[in-house]
């Protein structure tokens, strides 16, 4: 059997995105800042695409940016408001500590460039509060940035009461909605962003693909110059195809989110139940406020890699934290900050699923991963020494 | 950043040789510790200073699970004096390679063999007279 349950490093591009982007790609060729009827074909699309996807959102047209990713659209959003934040005097800016790398290394770049940052310490469940936030505005606060859901341990953060804090104390709030987009459902309008970055392959859309939501009156800083593109603020010609794959891929989405948050939710807590009978685990991340596809668990006396390599061999593909699958000495950053030492964080396992996965699937990985787990168990030293 | 593994560091992974626990060991080597994710326990029954069995336990990522899988190979059957004569790289050799980032493994394996010969050397009344690497200084685990 093959299972792909790493939904949150990537998904499966949808038939309905697939099909719009083969259709764009044989014959939606013009350029949109073409005057003649292939350009104004070209034009229109996009204009319906954008406007399409900004309704979803609860924003208007001109308030979304295409961009080339998730990535790029947190660094312009941070950017910006560095920027209009420097121009006050006001060069200090406040995040948490599980922010995806876009966002801190971003912030880290500023602080190498004289700005302040604030990191919030997450509770063990990976929540931040809105008390927190506010009690870390200062008067040169230019920037909150809090994301509005965890890659890896799937928290959802309360977002419309940290937005609701930053509205009133004047501060620009920008959220990195990349997992939650298309999966959750989020309103700027209601709740009161400022800024938010998404990404098209993270909800079936095509890879290079993102956005930034950008509310009007807010003077994003120019990212690209070269062209009047995106109001003049990112230039360079429009990957029309993939655009239209992601906005055929987000509305169909969000059109269906709520089946599909039922659906994706049943097959989570089925699998979180059946994961937590092996013994010595830890479920991360907080059990009900979490992303309806994301399960994460740390196993105890094993190591993620080795875990994420045997299940391949399973056929199951799913991610893990370890400093072995991260490239680097530490285990993964969010699990260090939820204060699990990194014996325990190294031991990590992400199954991340999605509308695709079937209730088969579910019941395949819960015979596979404890026999996996078990069998690196039988050889590991450090389990020895606790079971003997 | 997916790494790429030898066919042969995927066999040892898959199906480790000499996995387990010697009770009655003559000589026993633990390297590594759990903070860095790699931790290889060595055990050794040696007759007239040849190795007759090992036995390994290892908690780390695939390249450990291997290198220690290969290691006990290596030495098995062997003289003490030409265990001790095993190097990180030839252990590298035999699995075709591993990735830059997983050179640290093999000299892992390499320290659990010595750590466990340092234990049969103390245990005879023997000087240790080569690295027993219970003292060295290599940062988390070795790495280079």
């Amino acid at each position: 059997m093959f299972v792909y349950a790493d939904n949150a490093a990537t998904t499966a591009m949808s038939p309905v995105a697939i099909q719009t982007m083969e259709r764009a790609l044989e014959s939606m060729y013009g350029n949109p800042s073409s005057l003649h009827q292939k350009g104004r074909e070209a034009n229109l699309a996009m204009i319906d695409a954008r406007r399409a996807m900004a309704e979803r959102l609860g924003a208007e047209e001109r308030e979304l940016y295409f961009t080339g990713c998730g990535t790029e659209a947190d660094n312009w959003a941070i950017r910006s408001a560095a920027r209009l934040g420097a121009e006050k005097g006001k060069r200090h800016l406040i995040t948490t500590a599980i922010e995806h790398h876009a966002v801190l290394h971003t912030m880290a770049a500023l602080e190498r460039e004289g700005y302040e940052v604030t990191y919030l310490p997450v509770s063990p469940e990976g929540l931040v509060t809105a008390e927190q936030v506010a009690a870390a505005i200062r008067e040169d606060t230019c920037l909150v940035s809090v994301m509005y859901a965890n890659n890896e341990i799937g928290t959802i953060m309360p977002i419309p009461a940290i937005g609701k804090v930053c509205r009133e104390r004047g501060v620009l709030f920008h959220t990195d909605a990349v997992q939650a987009a298309a999966h959750l459902p989020i309103n700027v309008v209601e709740q009161d962003i400022d800024m938010l970055s998404l990404s098209g392959h993270k909800f079936h859309g095509p890879k290079g693909t993102g956005a930034l939501y950008c509310r009007k009156g807010i003077r994003l800083a120019p990212f690209i110059e070269g062209g009047a593109q995106e109001r003049g603020k990112r230039a360079g010609t429009e990957a029309l195809p993939a655009i239209l794959a992601m906005s055929a891929a987000f509305c169909e989405a969000c059109d269906h989110m709520e089946e599909n948050m039922a659906r994706v939710t049943a097959l989570r807590d089925k699998l979180i139940e059946g994961l937590r009978t092996i013994p010595k685990c830890r479920l991360n991340g907080h059990p009900t406020q979490r992303l309806p596809g994301n399960v994460s668990f740390c196993f105890e006396g094993i190591e993620g890699e080795s875990l994420l390599l045997r299940l391949d061999m399973a056929g199951i593909c799913a991610s893990s934290g370890s400093a072995c699958t991260s490239g680097s000495l530490d285990p993964s950053h969010v699990l260090l900050a939820l204060g699990l030492p990194h014996e325990i964080a190294h031991g990590s396992l992400r199954l991340s699923l999605c509308e695709y996965n079937t209730e088969e699937e579910v019941d395949y990985m819960l015979q596979q991963v404890p026999q996996v787990v078990a069998t690196l168990r039988e050889m590991s030293p450090v389990w020895y020494k606790m079971t003997h | 950043m997916a790494m790429e593994y030898s066919e042969k560091v995927m066999e040892h992974f898959a199906h480790p040789h000499n996995v387990g626990v010697i009770e009655d060991a003559d000589a026993v080597g633990e390297v590594g510790n759990a903070k860095c994710g790699d931790i290889m326990r060595m055990y050794l029954k040696i007759e007239n200073d040849v190795i007759v069995d090992v036995k390994f336990q290892t908690f780390g990522c695939a390249s450990a699970i291997a290198t220690s899988s290969i290691a006990t190979d290596m030495i098995k059957g062997k003289p003490v004096s030409e265990a001790l004569a095993l190097t990180n790289q030839a252990v590298v050799e035999a699995l075709d390679g591993l990735p830059a980032v997983k050179v640290h493994c093999s000299v892992l394996a390499e320290q659990a063999v010595k750590a466990a010969l340092a234990d049969y050397y103390r245990k005879q009344g023997r000087e240790v007279d080569f690295c027993d690497c219970d003292t060295c200084e290599g940062g988390c685990c070795g790495h280079e």
